[in-house]
């Protein structure tokens, strides 16, 4: 049915194998976006580390007398209201708002995509009960869950993260369930349900790699969000307790001394736009990669 | 009693023996104080294929035919009625082994872009129906996968490829070979060849009959296109609006239907030939699916329809050897001159 | 709105574009020409990317900005290519409408089916509200719509397909164009439906007597509803020629192959189609000769130098290839009873 000659160009185009690993890492590397989005995502993750060996001066180390110093050979950029270097505040906050972000995203995924997988496979009493209880989630404001948690828990870094965590729920529940219904509604799963797959083969091998790109550029605005959201519990005293510091805690305190000295709130702001930022090209990337009908094309 | 069935006359027993299914959609509420409408998208419809043999199903738009195949393949339950492979009710079967019994009977769907996930390669794609039955060492299900590739004319290089990398036509070819691979009894095939252009369309019904051909399978092609299933089909049952209008082999069907839908699709076939001039159809209007008049469905846009029509609804009946038709005016139907085709 | 009986109204020389496709640039359509007088109906026919829905939406104005087409395509004797996008405005759909495929995505499904039919002539007349909508009324009930002024104020998704391609058609047809495109206007639609539908554009088409333009994949659907026609394969036209004499002797291997390919009612059972070898070739990477030599099973050495010039086969049949001498020596068609 087909001509030798299409048959020797064929042949010849299938030499060239497309899923080796070292192909993925090639195009990865040439991936604009992915690069940028890396580098910076690993700066910040960097910080954290390197705030777990060394500090170049001691984070909790209060020292009133040099408050608000300029930036200067000691400390680079300079001092907060309470005399404690600006460096080693960002990178011991980097441990903190990687912490947050993980871990509330982290919650917010594992919950949200699980029911919402469940709600778009199961449909009919499952979907409705799955829905209506994430719009009750939903009603709640984060920072009013933080404090009924913080009520019964006390306040601290475990009830934010929780609260955030939850807070994330309803949005993934939602995102997943509606991307996932659509998939449903394709023939190949269809094609899977007359090869006798069940609802759990069928989420697993068809529905969740095809919402996934969607869920990874999702998660990294979830993951803004979730920093921003600890940034206003630590501000309410719901957050991170201190002496702990965090890019949101600093955010909030230079908040007060805006006009006196606003490069205090431009440094931990710049931190987390940079690591937003790294984890929205990060995601951006990533969902190019994963798509096997661009990966030749590039 | 199926067991006895089998084993006292194998030869006679049916591969396919669908009984007076019906299947009733519940539409959404338009009010809370109204009740819920019904579509009736099947009708009470009787079928039966013999091993080796095709049925073409024939129909338009809201005739059923998807519905049909789906209850087929069990991939829905019906309202009633009983659809039983080789002597078994696939709805009365356990889960478990439904899903085995599933190698016997596989889908080939209409759309070639929409039946193979984009994500998979085809190797995956084509050996689902063979990993849905249970765990298979790789060396072998390649293997498998390789053979069927090459039985539907693609090369096992092409087995790490993914979809979007052939056309329309190989990846129908791609949906057939996931079809084979459990090498199975009968095939349901929903208008597969509608989405391809006419000089693939050729390609793909040639290999649909080298395969029925090679292994003795069965059909049951869906389709609007009569000419595609004359192509392939020893008996054609046409539909309308959820029932069997008119079944039988295709020579009686298209030289002397003797039913006036059959006629009215035959005659809209438009033909490639010099000096077709245009034929003039009468303004027809078109009845709904939930209308639950009492007469025969189709008296609203007959040209034959008359009072008894309209009050009493036709039964499928014998009008010639093995030739059924519902129309209280078969006779009268099939005396007209034949509607040529094209 | 000028014009002798015998001057073309629409001219089209040596049309090519070029798109720019996801695999980049690619010549469309290369080297068409027709012209068509008033009251005349000319059938499209191929396979898709043959180019036939571009040509129409050239003639439309409707391409993207990043096509590039040369030749000429004039309307009463003023050329269109070139023109500014305004002033295409004021042709589309006053003087020239189109009918798409799919009724459904051609309608607004926000908007009554009144208002949609009614706005070309509010845009392109100046008559009143009032007016419009009387007038919006009669051309539904001249397309056959059942209860025209009791549904003038329903919505698309209140309809059946055939209703809404009857929809469109009367918004196509409200400002009297003179040429009218129908671009695979029943292949969205049942066959029964189909035929209705064709026989509504014939009667108008005759009726009004505008030019028409029918683009189909169909052979039967053109062989039964346009008096000239042209088979387009790889963006080129191979064969043109009266509706009859084409279907009484077919002369490009690529029009006889799509003849024979057709599965046909009544053929004997157990014979095999006749197929065309290969698939269709993707625009952005097109034989630099015949569009159809990969494919074609009388190929030669010089079908794959140069596109070859159109052989007239018999007055007003043109063919586009060297080997007519081959391909008609055994006589391929249909004449109807």
């Amino acid at each position: 049915m087909s001509t030798p000659m299409s048959a020797s160009i064929e042949v010849g185009a299938a030499t060239a194998r497309p899923q080796a690993p070292t192909g993925f890492w090639r195009r990865a590397l040439r991936h604009r976006s992915f690069v940028i989005g890396g580098t910076l995502s690993l700066m910040v993750l960097g910080a954290a580390l390197l705030s777990l060996v060394w500090t170049p001066w001691s984070a909790y180390e209060i020292d009133v007398a040099s408050k608000l110093r300029p930036p200067s050979a000691a400390h680079w950029l300079g001092t907060d209201v309470l005399g404690r270097d600006i460096v080693s505040l960002l990178l011991v906050g980097a441990r903190s708002t990687i912490m947050v972000g993980i871990i509330a995203v982290g919650i917010g995924i594992t919950f949200g995509v699980s029911l919402g997988l469940l709600a778009a496979a199961r449909k009919g009493w499952t979907e409705e009960i799955i829905m209506r209880m994430s719009d009750f989630t939903f009603a709640f404001p984060a920072v009013l869950s933080a404090i009924m948690l913080a009520a019964v828990a006390g306040p601290g870094m475990v009830t934010s993260i929780t609260a955030i965590g939850i807070f994330q729920i309803p949005t993934l529940v939602r995102l997943t369930r509606g991307s996932a219904n659509a998939i449903w509604a394709r023939e190949f799963v269809l094609a899977a349900r007359a090869s006798g797959k069940g609802g759990f083969r069928i989420t697993i091998e068809h529905v969740l790699p095809n919402v996934l790109p969607i869920l990874i550029v999702q998660a990294t605005i979830q993951f803004a969000l979730a920093i921003l959201a600890e940034a206003a519990l630590s501000y309410l005293g719901l957050g991170t307790q201190p002496p702990q510091p965090s890019w949101g805690r600093m955010l909030n305190d230079a908040q007060t001394l805006l006009f006196q000295s606003p490069m205090l709130a431009v440094y931990p702001g710049a931190a987390i736009a940079i690591a937003v930022l790294g984890l929205n090209l990060l995601g951006d990337g990533l969902r190019d990669l994963l798509d096997p009908r661009l990966a030749r094309e590039r | 009693m199926t067991m006895l069935q089998q084993t006292s006359s194998p030869a006679e027993l049916p591969l396919l023996d669908v009984k007076d299914l019906v299947q009733r959609y519940t539409l959404p509420r338009e009010s809370m104080f109204k009740p819920a409408g019904q579509v009736h998208a099947l009708n009470g419809v009787t079928a039966r294929v013999m091993a080796g043999r095709s049925l073409g199903v024939v129909g338009e738009s809201g005739s059923g035919k998807s519905t049909f195949a789906r209850l087929v393949m069990a991939l829905e339950q019906p309202s009633s009625g009983s659809v039983s492979l080789m002597g078994r009710d696939l709805n009365r079967m356990p889960a478990g082994e439904l899903r085995r019994a599933r190698r016997d009977f596989q889908m080939v769907f209409q759309d070639p872009y929409g039946s193979l996930d984009p994500r998979q390669t085809i190797a995956r794609i084509v050996a689902e129906p063979l990993t849905a039955l249970g765990r298979m060492d790789r060396a072998t299900l390649r293997g498998r996968v390789a053979g069927v590739l090459r039985q539907v004319g693609l090369r096992d290089a092409d087995m790490d490829k993914f979809p979007h990398e052939f056309s329309g036509g190989q990846r129908q070819r791609i949906a057939i070979a996931r079809a084979l691979i459990t090498q199975p009894k009968l095939i349901v095939a929903d208008e597969p060849v509608s989405a391809l252009d006419v000089s693939v369309q050729a390609q793909v019904l040639n290999l649909l009959q080298d395969l029925q051909d090679q292994f003795g399978l069965s059909y049951i092609l869906i389709s609007h296109d009569l000419a595609v299933v004359d192509y392939l089909c020893d008996e054609i049952a046409v539909m309308y609006l959820g029932r069997i209008v008119e079944q039988g082999s295709p020579e009686d069907l298209f030289a002397h239907c003797a039913h006036p839908y059959t006629r009215a699709l035959l005659e809209a076939v438009p033909r490639a030939s010099a000096g077709g001039t245009r034929r003039r159809r009468g303004a027809q209007s078109i009845a709904s699916q939930s209308t639950g008049a009492t007469g025969c469905a189709y008296a609203s846009r007959c040209p034959l329809a008359d009072q008894y029509c309209r009050d009493t609804a036709p039964a499928l009946r014998n009008v010639g050897t093995a030739h059924l038709a519902a129309c209280h005016h078969a006779e009268a139907v099939m005396a007209l001159p034949p509607a040529a085709g094209g | 709105m000028s014009g002798s009986i015998n001057t073309p109204l629409i001219e089209v020389r040596d049309l090519g574009i070029r798109l720019n496709t996801s695999r980049g640039p690619a010549q469309a359509v290369r080297g068409v020409s027709f012209s068509l007088k008033r009251g005349e109906t000319l059938g499209l026919v191929g396979e898709s990317g043959c180019g036939k829905s571009v040509t129409a939406l050239a003639l439309m104005g409707l391409l993207p900005d990043s096509a590039v087409v040369s030749g000429s395509i004039r309307l009463d004797g003023s050329e269109l290519v070139g023109l500014s996008d305004a002033n295409y405005g004021k042709l589309r759909g006053n003087r020239i409408s189109m009918i798409f495929q799919e009724p459904m995505t051609a309608l607004n499904p926000m908007h009554t089916i009144g208002r949609q039919v009614a706005e070309p002539l509010r845009r392109h007349t100046n008559c009143s509200a009032a007016e419009a909508r009387k007038e919006a009324i009669a051309l539904l009930d001249r397309v056959g719509l059942p209860d025209a002024a009791k549904r003038v104020d329903a919505y698309p998704h209140q309809f059946s397909g055939g209703q809404r391609q009857r929809v469109t058609i009367a918004m196509a047809l409200a400002c009297q164009p003179d040429v009218l495109i129908a671009d695979e206007p029943t292949t969205a639609l049942d066959v029964t439906i189909q035929g209705q539908i064709l026989d509504l554009i014939a009667g108008l088409v005759a009726e009004r007597g505008m030019s028409m333009i029918l683009i189909s994949h169909d052979l039967g659907v053109i062989a039964e509803n346009v008096q000239r026609m042209m088979v387009m394969y790889g963006g080129t036209v191979v064969e043109s020629g009266a509706t009859n004499a084409v279907f009484t002797r077919m002369g490009h291997p690529y029009t006889q192959g799509l003849f024979r390919a057709r599965p046909r009612l009544g053929a004997r059972k157990g014979t095999r189609l006749q197929t065309i070898a290969g698939t269709v070739p993707e625009l952005a990477d097109l034989p630099s000769g015949c569009t159809f030599a990969d494919r074609c099973a009388i190929v030669e050495d010089r079908c794959r130098m140069a596109l070859p010039a159109v052989v007239d086969v018999s007055a007003g049949h043109g063919v586009r290839c060297v080997r007519t001498d081959v391909s008609m020596a055994e006589a391929v068609g249909a004449v109807g009873a």
